[in-house]
């Protein structure tokens, strides 16, 4: 059947899998990412590193490097004392903060920390400098692990805080003494998240022009927030904050590592200043794995009271979270997500919950895809398998039994949060359905009498999206639109999120569509400049759709109300209405499109009263609440009794994000993060030696998932809108990686049940699986 | 005694020492070492004069033999569509073809690509239109930040090449060279089907 | 991520490469070890000599009772060689398993064999192979055995001035079962370990039988005590499990971040029992 296409242009765009409007530029190459910024007379830094996780620095001699070929310029911490220190902008009662240096000063305290850099006319040069730096170190005795740390006797980090202690955190909620008196039995198990390496695909890099008549800095820099970064660097070095401009280009990853203000954005700055000529510096990937935040690094323990029936009562918990050597931007708020979300999708009434923040001679951890929730949805997930395993319940009934049910919401939890809306048993069930539960019981009550090892693992994960509302947020948790209508009738969204490969360029282009009755090819989104755009947060935490979408959506409604009235005003009708991108007069049924009404908006020979004229709107938007999608994976593993190699046959996610705006984008962004929760799962692990050398340091020793290593990801949803938005969204960057390790891990420790296990700490390597084995056996 | 790790630098790792490579003979006439600026180039020190072809178009440079292929196409050429990942030619992201074979660009010096033709991912569009491989990650939504997307596109054409009608197994395999952190695959695998299913029609 | 200055010749003579070997150069074969070492600045070199615009190292070629490859055979030329694949499939599979389709591009066996890396591929065939070296220097050239060559991690009978000109394999008689097993190592694609296995029955007894292992150790050997376990045998699953118990047998097993020494111990003796059936299997 024919299509006419005006019925094409009211075809809704919102909800369909339109392919991406980024995407020409990158898969043509013509993209531009930091590192393909070149510049007229630009100079390439090198900086040189710590080989040792903690020494004195007696001397640093530079001499031979600044005479060697094509050196500009050398500088050490004494140089850079000035600089204002790198930011730590979480806030905790008694948070020990220390001074963190650009460029170490007198001391180091990880291996890779930044000791010299070398300014010279290209990257070889400054890198055959930088080898040319001689340092003389007092090599110290340092510390790794966060539970040796706080042993006594451990060495100190910091020598001002000998117990090595960052910070101490308590939370209680409901009567957890009450809970845990009354229990019938009470589950108590050590469970640790391992340091993991985010490992974008670009490293990170800045570049940074200094004009110094107008004392202008225009900072390049890969990140995912650039108006933070311009505040904090323009504090860091005493320049006035208009004056410094951050451009986030095209950005190739960041999964939480580029959530911050690194020791290098602001360094770069000051010698383009100093040099008075541009300067790049790009992270090599050992660097990029040295000095680029980690993530997780707990050693959590678990208590949980429940009632023989499997009813849960409450939950205690003590975190210890490995913080490294320095506070970055949220390192120390991270664990307290992990808190927020311990009661998981359950009905628990009762919480404790202890952290201990820990210095250690490493890489300080901060934000990692997930940060805080993959934790504690690990062990809530954990803990209730181990419980069913105890009460012999079948894990999908417990997990039913305790679930908040459906009449409960608003649900406010014992640690202080309201969960907007939900239906947990709606993903749990399709997703018993998709694997046929049963029967694959069935399978496995067989399969254990044939002497093979089966496992179904189900992990019913709940999480905090959409970070969030200002009060729960260290910088602001609002986010910025400007929507304008140009001229000629096209349109221009300025987001303050920053996405880097999150898709908004299409998603914000159909809600804007949508509202407008405009084509999406009429629609640009631009981003990522604080010149152009409106002050911002960025893009993390789940947040660019369920709040940058939702500040965009608020902008186009003040925009189509200013549409109306200029429509009113050329129709000489004051009862009109706005839909498929023009403005009818009800009394005539003529109409005049948007173009139209924007030229002559612009045009202003004749303005309603009281009117300005243009087509431009601007929207702070701060969120009411957090989101709280939820959902359902469920995975099939199969192990080889001989080798303990792991073998994932059925992977099933079952999301719910509430509405989706592309369910393209939505798929990729559940297979990319069930990836990186696999890839924590089995694989991935940052091992630092007792000595605090980075044994992982390469791609040769860092198993990051590749194609060949992942299995099919089955995955499907539900949908319960949020009502804390208008777009009814939820989130989804993170849900997949939040979703997946218990379910691996479940998974696993279900095959191996007949052998009395009960818990394995991630990753699951088969040489982990093999010593279970050969013990059982 | 046990080998720790490849590329493992801490003292005493058994592959950290240097290779056993004497230093050369003192008869031999030594280059140049002083600083010789070369227009458009990296280059400093003594430089090889090379000459290929690349994306059809011929170039002639004088490189210093350490110049990596990667920084002759990017800092050089100013190709900047094939990007640099890692520096241990485990990811892929410089993923270009030399001669007909995909190889990755940051693992090769320019002097080595002397004579040879090149095609780097500005190469693929002809005239303004897409490569089917291009078309194929655009419409199965193969990509997310596109860092990985030029090596992986590069690399992929050559899978198609060696095996016509892949199963999704050769798929896999086949982009093993080739990191991608954002999409867990998936859509990568689709877009190879969906690109063989193209050229078969 | 950037190499320190060398020299660099590309000679289109073996002859000139030989005289330039003679005076401390360093070859460079396909480069997918050398390059990373130089690039991280492990290696340090300060004259290389190219090797690839030399023809004369480029073949596959059958010759009596053998197949002869010139050192700067790709892996992937090896993977896809028709003559391989007839008649050395063992070395034609282990080709196609090692690292990935760029490095199998460019990678040379070559090259690959001088670097002796202890968790390469190629040595457990080669060794399986009782392969011979061709070794060439500029006034000499010798021919070593797999047990010479692999003299250690990362250390081989070459001495300065020598580079590999080719590795010579037998030609499998007909009837011979082959298969290699390799447990990968997630990140860097390497084996944790790697049995290569040969096989050959007569009259429902095993005959022949060689087995390489290469990762357990510092360098690639020959399982003699399998080898001589599965003799006479009629290849039952009994004797395919005992013979594989011996296959560690005398080595002395690396522990790495990635696989303790006893769990590469055990993992070879799975392997070995799951190649030796695989080769069993394919065997006439």
């Amino acid at each position: 059947m024919a299509t006419t296409i005006a019925e094409i242009q009211k075809e809704k765009q919102v909800g369909k899998r339109l392919r991406r409007r980024e995407d020409p530029r990158l898969i043509t190459g013509t993209a531009t990412y930091v590192d393909d910024i070149q510049m007229e007379g630009m100079q390439y830094a090198a900086i040189l590193r710590s080989p040792h996780a903690a020494a004195k620095i007696r001397s640093i001699d530079t001499k031979l490097a600044e005479k060697a070929p094509g050196v500009i310029a050398v500088y050490t911490g004494k140089d850079t004392e000035k600089v204002g220190a790198v930011p730590c902008g979480a806030s905790l009662p008694g948070l020990r903060v220390p001074h963190h240096n650009i460029l170490a000063v007198n001391r180091v305290y990880f291996v890779g920390h930044p000791v010299a850099v070398v300014v010279a006319q290209n990257r070889y040069l400054a890198q055959d400098a930088a080898d040319l730096i001689e340092v003389d170190y007092e090599p110290t005795a340092a510390v790794a692990e966060p539970e040796k740390a706080l042993a006594s006797g451990a060495p100190a980090v910091h020598p001002e805080w000998p117990d090595n202690v960052a910070f101490t955190y308590h939370q209680d909620g409901g009567d957890v003494d009450k809970a845990f008196a009354q229990a019938e039995v009470i589950i108590k198990q050590r469970i640790t998240s391992q340091r993991l390496i985010p490992m974008a695909m670009e490293t990170r890099g800045v570049v940074a022009e200094f004009r110094a008549a107008d004392r202008q800095l225009n900072l390049y820099t890969s990140t995912q927030i650039p108006h933070l970064v311009r505040t904090l660097v323009a504090s860091m070095l005493s320049l006035d904050e208009n004056r410094v401009r951050v451009i986030t280009p095209e950005v190739g990853g960041g999964f939480g590592s580029k959530l911050n203000v690194y020791a290098e954005e602001a360094l770069m700055g000051f010698l383009a200043q100093k040099t008075g000529k541009p300067v790049k510096w790009i992270e090599s990937r050992r660097e990029n794995f040295l000095c680029t935040i980690h993530g997780r690094g707990h050693v959590d323990y678990y208590e949980l009271a429940a009632k023989r029936d499997g009813t849960i009562l409450g939950i205690k918990l003590k975190i210890i979270q490995d913080v490294g050597s320095y506070l970055q931007l949220l390192t120390a708020a991270i664990p307290t997500l992990s808190v927020l979300m311990m009661p998981g999708i359950y009905n628990i009434p009762s919480i404790r919950a202890d952290i201990v923040g820990v210095f250690t001679n490493c890489m300080p951890t901060d934000a990692y895809r997930g940060a805080g929730r993959p934790e504690a949805t690990h062990g809530i997930e954990r803990m209730v398998d181990i419980l069913a395993d105890e009460l012999n319940i079948d894990p999908a009934e417990i997990r039913l039994k305790n679930f908040v049910a459906n009449d409960k919401f608003p649900y406010a939890t014992a640690t202080g949060l309201m969960y907007d809306s939900g239906n947990y048993a709606a993903p749990l069930k399709k997703a018993l359905d998709m694997v046929h539960y049963k029967k694959l019981r069935q399978e496995q009550a067989e399969a254990r009498k044939q002497g093979k090892w089966l496992g179904i693992g189900i992990s019913t994960y709940g999480e905090i999206c959409a970070i969030g509302p200002s009060p729960a947020t260290p910088a602001g948790g609002w986010e910025s639109a400007t929507v304008k209508v140009e001229p000629s009738g096209k349109v221009t969204i300025m987001t303050g999120a920053c996405p880097h490969g999150q898709g908004e360029e299409t998603t914000f282009a159909q809600i804007a569509a949508d509202e407008l009755g405009v084509s999406v090819d009429d629609v640009l989104v631009v981003w990522g400049d604080t010149a152009v755009v409106q002050y911002g947060i960025g893009t993390f935490g789940s947040r660019g759709t369920a709040i940058g979408g939702t500040a965009v959506y608020y902008a186009l409604q003040d925009l189509k109300e200013k549409i109306r009235k200029f429509g009113a005003v050329l129709l000489e009708d004051d009862d009109v209405a706005l839909a498929d991108g023009k403005v009818t007069s009800k009394k005539t049924g003529q109409s005049k499109s948007v173009p139209e009404i924007a030229a002559a908006a612009y045009r202003a020979m004749k303005l309603p009263p009281n009117t300005e004229p243009g087509l431009v709107s601007t929207h702070f938007w701060e969120p009411p609440n957090f989101t709280f999608p939820f959902g359902t994976h469920i995975v099939v593993t199969e192990i080889d009794g001989e080798t303990g190699d792991i073998k994932i046959r059925r992977y099933v996610a079952v999301d719910d994000c509430g509405n989706q705006i592309n369910p393209l984008i939505v798929a990729g962004q559940v297979h990319g993060g069930v990836a990186q929760g696999l890839g924590q799962s089995l694989w991935e692990q940052a091992v630092y030696d007792d000595s605090g050398q980075l044994l992982t340091g390469e791609l040769t020793d860092y198993a990051v998932p590749r194609a060949h290593m992942m299995p099919w990801i089955e995955a499907e949803h539900t949908t319960t809108p949020s009502p804390v938005n208008p777009l009814g969204v939820k989130g989804v960057g993170e849900a997949g990686t939040i979703g997946c390790s218990p379910a691996v891990v479940n998974s696993v420790v279900d095959a191996l049940s007949p052998l009395g296990v009960r818990h394995i700490d991630m990753p699951l390597t088969p040489e982990k699986i093999w010593k279970l084995l050969r013990k059982g056996a | 005694m046990g080998v720790a790790s490849h590329f493992d630098r801490r003292p005493g790792a058994p592959n950290a020492r240097p290779l056993p490579i004497p230093l050369s003979s003192p008869s031999r006439k030594r280059p140049d070492f002083g600083i010789v600026s070369l227009a458009n180039s990296l280059c400093w020190g003594y430089a090889v004069k090379i000459s290929c072809k690349i994306n059809g178009k011929s170039y002639s440079n004088e490189v210093e033999p350490r110049l990596l292929l990667i920084h002759y196409l990017r800092e050089v050429l100013h190709l900047t569509g094939s990007h640099i990942g890692c520096e241990t030619s485990l990811c892929g992201a410089c993923t270009v073809d030399v001669n007909g074979k995909a190889v990755k660009s940051c693992t090769m010096f320019a002097v080595q690509t002397d004579g040879a033709n090149i095609t780097t991912i500005e190469g693929l569009a002809m005239d303004g239109k897409l490569d089917p491989m291009q078309e194929a990650f655009w419409n199965e939504h193969g990509l997310q930040c596109g860092f990985c997307t030029p090596g992986m596109i590069i690399a992929s054409k050559q899978i198609l090449e060696r095996h016509p009608n892949p199963s999704e197994d050769e798929i896999r395999h086949g982009l093993t060279g080739n990191i991608c952190r954002c999409t867990g695959y998936q859509h990568i695998v689709n877009a190879l089907k969906a690109a063989a299913s193209a050229a078969q029609k | 991520m950037i190499p320190q200055k060398f020299e660099y010749t590309a000679p289109d003579s073996l002859k000139s490469v030989l005289q330039l070997l003679e005076t401390g150069a360093k070859p460079l074969a396909g480069g997918m070890s050398l390059i990373p070492m130089m690039k991280l600045r492990l290696a340090t070199p300060e004259h290389l000599v190219d090797l690839g615009k030399l023809k004369e190292l480029n073949y596959i070629r059958e010759s009596g009772n053998a197949v002869h490859i010139g050192a700067m055979s790709t892996h992937f030329d090896i993977e896809t060689s028709p003559v391989l694949l007839r008649k050395c499939p063992l070395l034609a599979e282990t080709a196609a398993d090692i690292g990935d389709l760029q490095v199998r591009n460019r990678g040379t066996i070559g090259g690959s064999a001088a670097h002796a890396d202890p968790s390469a591929d190629y040595p457990a065939a080669l060794q399986a192979l009782e392969a011979r070296f061709v070794l060439i220097g500029a006034d000499r050239e010798r021919t070593v055995s797999g047990a010479e060559f692999f003299a250690d991690a990362f250390t081989t009978a070459l001495e300065p001035g020598e580079i590999v000109r080719e590795v010579i394999v037998p030609i499998e008689e007909p009837g011979t079962g082959v298969a290699y097993e390799k447990v990968v190592q997630p990140a860097s694609g390497f084996a944790i370990v790697g049995i290569a296995v040969r096989i050959r029955r007569s009259a429902g007894k095993i005959t022949f039988a060689r087995i390489g292992v290469t990762g357990l150790s510092n360098h690639a050997y020959r399982a003699t005590a399998a080898e001589a376990a599965l003799a006479g045998k009629s290849g039952s699953a009994a004797d395919v499990q005992s013979a594989a118990a011996l296959v560690t047998q005398g080595a002395d097993a690396n522990s790495d971040l990635h696989a303790s020494a006893d769990y590469r111990k055990h993992l070879a003796v799975v392997h070995a029992a799951r190649a030796i059936a695989t080769a069993l299997s394919r065997s006439a």
